[in-house]
């Protein structure tokens, strides 16, 4: 128990630390942050149907979330789980509509599986291959493979052949065999959620208890060592891109099955980049990143409310989460608060 | 003499350790004075203390009789305090020169790089420290770079020079040129404290040697009237063996045998050229040679790390050369690799994890791909207990112990499988005399029990004790096989340096 304590501990002073200097930031600016922060709480958590909502935001949070998470114990920076995301999201959708009269409890999986399959060859196929044999850095090799995603998405629905008749660049909508449903009514949250955290409960599962996992970590501390214990390297690395991958890329389908119903033209979901803070966050613990993810989806669903009612800018949000990421990546600026009010108290104590 | 630095009951205190207890200390002007412990004894956090990084909790700190309170290394260079730590604070793109003056440069905005190499040349010709100004630290070797890092205290005017494990990287002709270079500093009456857990480092070059145990100082003696033997059960606190007590040597079948093999590095170099030897169970096989004479090359080549580009590897009558690692484990090879740090464990992984890093996959431990912690805790438990980790909780990361129970993992995974071969590389670099001890006991079990044991080491006093059989190499050639209870230490130095006649007529 103790251990757990220990390990969620400077990820919640980081949350506690950032909430305090925004509040500072917001008595400076002339806005009352208890009003600010009340409004936020209720916007996120207030009433049932923004419960829902929060829930609904955190879904592919969660995913894709996981996703970085796992190609972080493998020591590889994932950084465009955004464009395996999209990847996803059109293999999701083109099954969706173009598929008819197939049963759902055939539809969903089938969208579902061939949108892990997408995801897993964008992310992992070939940045995989590329850093296991030739050591093209993944950072760049994800990020550019995320660039054609967005962009072949935009080619798809700007004329291409994914785009519904008529003049808004926009798919068809999915087939109604393939919706995931919804569980509270006129809300976005569907079942998503439920597979987001049986996602969670796999992730961790497999990380921790598997010999799979825990060859991709031994890789990701330590490849000479792994190497020397007679562990595949290559594989590993091209493993955990591809299970990498395969989350944003599930990620991207469960969001048009549950949520969009249709691919629309964007510039960025932001999820894949939101993500990477969720896992920092979690310290790349698949448990830690259903919490981590829930509470950025609440700063989001509860900016809009803060905006509204306390007249504070949504954008404040953003410097919460831009202070948190700071506080998480920093950690020896925590460790410092804490050894300096350890000072004091021994001070106070001896005088 | 007069004292140059007194350390009187100084006392330091970690969360949970008392890393320095009441400390006395003593060192003359112009006196090499050794301080001698075991890891963890608390030597670093003294020499810390010396050198103004740590601030003592209690006791007093006199330079030339001249109270310090120091608030930072600093104040300590500026009294004339010089510190060489064990890992060399360089930057190697820079030249040497550059290095040095770093922090203190001569000229005013802009760099006077001529006023600085002729600084530079005056000190060295001063300390007789030869060195090249103009040539950049990465192209230099381990000894010149210490060399260096010597010039450096010495640009600062350093009387008191504190040297934190110098031999710990070095050759031993190196070693041998570091001791003279210190000789010759107490000439011109420049202070050293030498620290060491080396016992025959310590009697060959200091004056006076203060022992060190769990943070105390245990007794200072003058060199010339103690012996390893005294210095030994001072720094245990016990009795030690310091001889290796050997039974008989009674050889077994050929266990391995490698035949002509030749290896090239990554620059299609050769570095093992047409290698022939066997190793029988039963015995210790000792590979001597100096640093980087094919060694590394050949090891990896037999552990299948590295491809071979000819030659035989017959382990137990069958061929392993095309087999990857994890086979050659599964056929009963251990390995216990160099750097126990970067290849022989994941320090970020718990002491239980890094005990099955090998055997994960084995039904023992895993079953369709789920690894049975159960089983992993209870192997965990035992080998704690046998091989005496500490501290015995097995939850622990590898990196939070110390560099001998690491070694211990280590030791624990690789000998406690029973291997019918093991190649052990370096098993004792950096250990202390208790963890050697216990180490080269370990190793002659597992040949009593039958094993064959290939062991590497670039210390020549343990591969002398150890082995049966001793193979000498030198530039990726085995010079010559010689019979362990014969060898002599000369015969063995001529071989590594490469002359095979001059051996030859040693012998007649």
């Amino acid at each position: 128990m103790s251990k757990v304590l220990k390990s969620i501990y400077m990820p919640i002073l980081a949350v506690v630390i950032a909430i305090i200097i925004g509040s500072i930031i917001m008595l400076a600016t002339g806005f009352n942050p208890v009003a600010a922060y009340t409004s936020l709480f209720i916007g996120a958590f207030g009433t049932f149907p923004n419960i829902a909502n929060t829930l609904a935001n955190a879904v592919p949070l969660i995913i894709t979330g996981l996703g970085v998470a796992i190609a972080f114990n493998a020591g590889l920076f994932n950084i465009g789980a955004e464009g395996q995301y999209w990847i996803g999201a059109i293999v999701g959708t083109w099954i969706g509509y173009y598929f008819k009269g197939l049963p759902w409890y055939i539809h969903i999986p089938f969208a579902l599986i061939a949108a892990m399959v997408a995801g897993g060859l964008w992310g992992g196929i070939i940045p995989g291959f590329a850093k296991a044999y030739t050591g093209a850095h993944e950072v760049i090799t994800t990020m550019m493979m995320s660039y054609v995603a967005i962009y072949f998405s935009h080619y798809l629905l700007e004329f291409g052949p994914m785009m519904e008749k008529g003049s808004v660049p926009q798919s068809p909508l999915i087939k109604d065999s393939a919706v995931i449903p919804t569980i509270v009514p006129n809300t976005q949250l569907s079942y998503g959620i439920v597979i987001a955290l049986v996602a969670a409960l796999f992730v961790y599962w497999l990380m921790y208890k598997t010999v799979w996992g825990y060859e991709m970590r031994a890789v990701g501390f330590n490849q000479r060592a792994s190497k020397y214990a007679g562990m595949n390297v290559p594989f590993n690395i091209v493993l955990s891109l591809s299970l990498s991958g395969i989350f944003a890329g599930l990620a991207g389908a469960v969001q048009i099955l549950g949520v969009q119903h249709r691919l629309y033209d964007s510039f960025t979901s932001g999820y894949g980049y939101t993500a990477i803070v969720v896992a920092l966050l979690a310290k790349n613990n698949p448990i830690g990143v259903v919490f981590s993810a829930l509470l950025f989806a609440a700063l989001g669903t509860g900016s809009q409310y803060m905006q509204l009612n306390a007249q504070v800018p949504g954008q404040l949000t953003d410097v919460i989460t831009g202070l948190i990421i700071f506080f998480v990546a920093a950690d020896k600026i925590i460790e410092l608060f804490k050894t300096m009010f350890k000072k004091q108290k021994k001070e106070e104590l001896a005088s | 003499m007069s004292a140059l630095l007194e350390v009187k009951n100084i006392t330091k205190i970690f969360p949970k350790v008392r890393a320095n207890d009441g400390v006395n200390l003593t060192v003359e002007e112009g006196e090499i004075h050794a301080i001698l412990g075991e890891n963890g004894a608390g030597k670093s956090t003294l020499m810390n203390i010396i050198y103004g990084l740590y601030k003592p909790d209690s006791g007093e700190l006199k330079l030339s009789g001249e109270t310090l309170n120091l608030s930072g290394p600093h104040e300590a260079i500026e009294k004339g305090i010089g510190m060489v730590h064990q890992h060399f604070m360089l930057i190697p793109v820079l030249t040497v020169a550059e290095n040095i003056v770093l922090g203190a440069e001569p000229g005013g905005i802009s760099y006077n790089k001529k006023k600085a190499n002729e600084l530079i040349r005056e000190i060295s010709k001063n300390y007789h420290l030869e060195i090249d100004p103009d040539a950049k630290v990465k192209d230099l070797s381990v000894g010149l770079q210490q060399r260096v890092e010597i010039l450096k205290a010495f640009y600062r005017h350093a009387k008191l020079l504190i040297l934190d494990e110098p031999t710990a990287m070095l050759t031993p002709q190196e070693t041998e040129e570091l001791f003279g270079i210190m000789r010759r500093l107490k000439e011109q009456g420049i202070s050293i404290i030498f620290i060491s857990h080396k016992l025959d480092e310590v009697k060959e070059i200091s004056d006076k040697v203060t022992v060190m145990r769990r943070g105390k100082t245990v007794g200072t003696l003058n060199t010339k009237d103690t012996n390893e033997q005294e210095l030994a059960n001072l720094m245990v606190g016990r009795e030690v063996v310091l001889r290796v007590e050997k039974s008989e040597y009674k050889p077994g079948d050929v266990v391995l045998s490698v035949k002509d093999l030749t290896v090239a590095d990554e620059q299609n170099i050769e570095k093992v050229k047409n290698v022939s030897f066997e190793i029988r169970g039963g015995e210790i096989f000792g590979l001597a040679g100096i640093d980087g004479n094919g060694q590394t090359e050949l090891i990896e080549a037999l552990m299948g790390l590295r491809q071979i580009k000819s030659g035989v590897i017959k382990y137990q009558n069958s061929d392993i050369e095309k087999l990857p690692t994890r086979e050659r484990y599964k056929l009963g090879i251990s390995y216990i690799p160099q750097d126990r740090q970067q290849e022989g464990l994941i320090m970020k992984f718990s002491v239980a994890d890094n005990l099955i890093l090998k055997e994960y996959k084995d039904s023992r431990y895993s079953k369709n791909g789920v690894i049975q912690y159960k089983k992993v805790f209870e192997n965990a438990s035992k080998k704690v207990e046998e091989y005496d980790i500490r501290p015995t909780d097995y939850t622990l990361l590898a990196g939070n112990l110390s560099g001998g129970n690491q070694q211990k993992i280590i030791l624990a995974r690789e000998v406690g499988s029973n291997p019918k071969l093991l190649i052990a590389v370096q098993p004792t670099r950096g250990m202390d005399v208790g963890a050697i001890e216990y180490i080269h006991k370990k190793l002659l079990e597992l040949r009593d029990g039958g094993s064959a044991i290939l062991l590497v080491s670039l210390e020549l006093e343990e591969i002398m004790s150890l082995s049966d059989r001793i193979g000498v190499i030198h530039n990726g050639v085995i010079m010559d096989v010689l019979d362990g209870k014969s060898a002599t230490r000369e015969k063995i130095g001529l071989l590594m340096a490469g002359s095979q006649i001059d051996a030859k007529e040693v012998e007649v």
